[in-house]
């Protein structure tokens, strides 16, 4: 599967959005933590992997859970697969 | 005929908004039938019904602000609407009559209307407290005044007939975060006012419990990946089934335990305060079966509407702080609860084994409990069967 980086991003932040609506995501860096900086807890984390594996069918192993910390690391993650 | 009450669903609320009747005059009700949503501090909670029988009456518009333990609607038992017992000979029986209601249930003076049923504990609690009973409101079966009812009214002296029931408007300021910061508060305050609490913490070795769920993980798809949550949450359960001193709630100067578990599970919200709502049965339920109520908890924790037995079921509290990063916390009890337990992070430490110094994924544990209700020694025991829950994961 070769996803467009731009595409997977879009897809990302939309999931951000839904999860915390109130956040400005124009303010997040690339390479923030973005758990840390959207305050997405584990539950919300997980809801977030799972929309995107719907929506672009990327599986997402559990021991790969803690590389996926930046918009960076995801989208490239993703785009690797 | 019994008046159904704006309930009481938690320690710090005083009224609520009634934002709409989800039944109408004439409809059946049974146990336990979603029947109105009320805004409260915690956001649109959907009210259940405890009575069964036929609406009778609506005695609260909707947009209304009612105190707690006011009448909201007048409900038909099923003695009264039995069918072979007709009102008229002559006549079909009618299963209501919402017009006819008589000129003495006037809302703003329900005390006038019945007598009024006050439980023995409950007068002598408000000879103590010097609180009047005439103008209240009793919470418990058929509106009787119980014992918090009067503490209630002590904490917060009702106001003048003419403020009971007020229509909100959108200049109020008592929404979002502000409101449910106020609501946190004053259940906090009265706690720590209240409760004598006493703190005890362990650290438990977390290897089996990491690895059994990792390897459990690994055969599963995404959508039905477990989280810690729901081993902390069974873990708790269990081990309450061998320490029930620590499950139930303080009432009327003693404990009543509870035979149920149902753990309030802390829930932080998006732009601060939280809210603990419960997760019933937790001790009879799977793995899975706790990860689908989490699942439909969570999002409607934060988004609302949560239920009304939610916001009042739970028999003790969890919270798990572990994703902000912290090692450990020490709850505040929500009260009538006795007992809060805080899980910090788990994380690889050295550790202990058979003589060995190894590395291990260590978590720590710990228990506030009410100091009236049980003791240390009952809070160890329960700290240590907590600790052999986690060390039989394949047995939760």
């Amino acid at each position: 599967m070769s996803l467009d980086v731009a595409a997977i991003r879009s897809e990302i932040l939309k999931g951000l959005q839904r999860i915390a609506p109130e956040a400005d995501l124009g303010a997040l860096n690339e390479d923030e933590d973005f758990r840390r900086a959207l305050e997405i807890d584990s539950f919300d984390f997980l809801r977030l992997l799972t929309a995107l594996h719907e929506q672009l069918g990327v599986e997402f192993p559990e021991a790969d859970y803690g590389r996926l910390t930046t918009l960076d690391a995801l989208a490239n993650y993703i785009a690797g697969k | 005929m019994a008046e159904f009450l704006m309930p009481s669903l938690g320690a710090d609320m005083e009224e609520g908004t009634l934002v709409a009747w989800r039944i109408q005059p004439g409809d059946k009700v049974r146990r336990g039938q979603i029947v109105a949503e009320v805004d409260t501090a915690k956001g649109v909670i959907e009210i259940e019904c405890f009575l069964e029988g036929v609406v009778e009456q609506l005695l609260a518009a909707e947009g209304v602000t009612v105190p707690v333990g006011m009448p909201l609607a007048r409900i038909a038992t099923p003695e009264e609407v039995e069918p072979g017992t007709p009102r008229s000979p002559s006549a079909q029986p009618k299963p209501v009559q919402p017009k006819a209601a008589p000129p003495e249930a006037i809302p703003s003076s329900p005390a006038q209307a019945t007598r009024q049923k006050v439980a023995p504990r409950a007068r002598k609690r408000a000879e103590e407290l010097q609180v009047e009973l005439t103008r209240m409101q009793g919470t418990g079966a058929d509106g009787e005044i119980t014992v918090a009812d009067v503490e209630r009214a002590a904490e917060f002296p009702a106001p003048p007939p003419t403020q009971q029931a007020t229509v909100s408007t959108a200049a109020d300021d008592n929404h979002g975060p502000t409101r449910l910061r106020r609501a946190i508060a004053a259940a906090m305050a009265r706690s720590k006012r209240e409760i004598p609490h006493y703190y005890l913490q362990t650290t438990i070795d977390m290897a089996r419990a990491t690895a059994w769920l990792t390897a459990e993980n690994q055969s599963r798809p995404l959508a039905r990946r477990l989280l810690p949550a729901v081993v902390y949450l069974k873990g708790l359960a269990r081990a309450l089934r061998d320490v029930p001193q620590l499950n139930g709630f303080w009432i009327d100067n003693q404990f009543v335990p509870s035979s149920a578990v149902h753990i309030g599970f802390a829930i932080s919200m998006r732009g601060g305060g939280l809210v603990a709502p419960a997760v019933h049965d937790a001790d009879s339920k799977s793995l899975d079966a706790l990860m689908a109520d989490l699942q439909d908890l969570i999002p409607r924790a934060r988004r609302g509407p949560l239920r009304s037995s939610e916001m009042t079921d739970s028999t003790i509290t969890l919270t798990s702080l572990g994703d902000l990063g912290v090692d450990a916390v020490w709850g505040v009890i929500y009260p009538p609860q006795v007992a809060i337990v805080g899980l910090g992070r788990t994380q690889l430490r050295p550790w202990v084994a058979d003589g060995e110094l190894v590395v291990r994924p260590v978590l720590t544990a710990t228990l506030a409990a009410d100091h009236r209700a049980s003791d240390g020694m009952v809070g160890a025991k329960f700290l240590e069967v907590l600790q052999r829950q986690f060390q039989q994961p394949e047995e939760l």
